[in-house]
């Protein structure tokens, strides 16, 4: 733990008056605000070296206190419970404990307030020997992180779990079945740390889903087109189909005409934050014409060819 | 609207000893949005983070509604140019994954 000097923090000299003080506060703080410095960690670690300087400085009382004790702070707690134990003649004519004023007074900590100021302050005006009553500081907000995940259209069929990193720290999220491409999703506290105290911000995440499936997605429905041989289309037969779900066997009609389509209930994608429910699949028939038709084949089509002239 | 999703004005103005007015003027720049039921005004929830903002810009830096609106759009561009280097850093991030 060091010293801190607060003077230079504000960049002010040791003999500022209290308007001085009050302008170069005001001066960093708009440039160094949390709300002005949207993801900016360094801004932030630096806003809270100001606000704490400034509490220091603008207050009389911890001024007075920070003064005095200056690069002696270490032994500022035993200072104190030495004069309160043998009152002031022990120490009396020492400059470095005259002045009093900061014995008994009822210095309170918010619970809000915790962890927004340094060991130095907390160890010179956290104890109980410390005087003076601390004027309450706004507790901001963290800055909202926004992140951007990209999955494929496999991984956002099935609820998973899966571990990101933001801004160096690492974060397990459960992205539910069936999140939809450009949805953005809401991580309560997991954005930049608040001041003094304030909430953390959140983490919204923007989900950007890559399809490179023969599947097209609709909402949550599913559309593919499959192909069929002319055989099976005109007499009709079975066929097993990939679903993103698994095989299935598909009965096709006799006389299934090209890009005849078929919907298959719930086989299409799961429907979001909705177990068990899933949109449907829509199967295109294309029916592929033979080629390199053998000599008999040719006979047997003219044949065809000439019965349905008839 | 569900009513717990509606703050009244006044209530906010007291409890962040703002004027009435200055939140009018917000309104009136485009930054925030005010909604009107049975003659009162209200502010909605999802508004309140970025009404507790500029209330923050006006009350603790001193700043005024012109500098507000100034310091708003130019946030919203670092934020759109934030966005965009995150974007590329995930793409060239992702190339390099795959080429190896």
């Amino acid at each position: 733990m060091d010293f801190v000097d607060y003077y230079s923090t504000l960049d002010v000299p040791k003999n500022a008056s209290k308007e001085d003080i009050r302008k170069a506060y005001r001066k960093l703080a708009r440039k160094y605000h949390p709300d002005v410095n949207p993801n900016d960690k360094e801004a932030h670690k630096k806003f809270q070296q100001i606000n704490e300087a400034n509490e220091v400085l603008s207050d009389p009382d911890k001024r007075k206190k920070y003064d005095q004790y200056g690069q002696d702070w270490k032994h500022a707690d035993q200072f104190e419970q030495a004069r309160q134990q043998q009152g002031r003649g022990g120490f009396g004519g020492s400059q470095a404990f005259d002045g009093g004023g900061f014995g008994g007074g009822g210095y309170t900590y918010s619970s809000a307030d915790e962890g927004a100021f340094s060991d130095f302050f907390e160890s010179l005006f956290g104890g109980s020997g410390g005087g003076g009553r601390r004027k309450r500081q706004s507790a901001f907000r963290g800055q909202d992180y926004t992140a951007e995940l990209q999955l494929s259209l496999e991984s956002a069929y099935a609820t998973h779990k899966q571990t990101l990193t933001v801004n160096g720290k690492n974060v397990r999220i459960t992205i539910p079945a069936g999140v939809e491409n450009g949805q953005k999703i809401r991580l309560k506290g997991y954005g930049a740390p608040g001041a003094n105290g304030g909430p953390a911000g959140d983490l919204y995440i923007t989900f950007n889903i890559q399809n490179h499936t023969d599947y097209t997605r609709q909402g949550n429905d599913l559309y593919k087109t499959e192909n069929v041989d002319l055989y099976t289309a005109l007499l009709g037969g079975e066929k097993t189909i990939d679903t993103m779900g698994g095989k299935i066997k598909l009965k096709i009609s006799p006389e299934t005409q090209n890009g005849t389509k078929v919907r298959l209930k719930g086989k299409g994608f799961p429907v979001y934050k909705k177990e068990g429910s899933f949109g449907d699949l829509y199967i295109t028939w294309n029916i592929l014409l033979p080629t390199n038709l053998t000599e008999k084949e040719k006979q047997l089509f003219n044949e065809l060819s000439k019965l349905s002239k008839s | 609207m569900k009513n717990e999703e509606l703050i009244p004005l006044e209530d906010f103005c007291h409890y962040y000893n703002v004027e009435i007015a200055f939140v009018q003027s917000l309104k009136d720049s485009g930054l925030i949005s005010i909604t009107s039921s049975e003659r009162s005004l209200y502010i909605e929830l999802d508004e309140m983070p970025q009404l507790e903002k500029l209330v923050r810009l006006h009350n603790d830096l001193e700043i005024n509604l012109p500098g507000i609106e100034t310091i708003c759009h130019l946030l919203e561009k670092v934020e759109k140019l934030q966005h965009e280097i995150l974007q590329l850093k995930n793409n060239s991030a992702k190339h390099a994954a795959q080429s190896f």
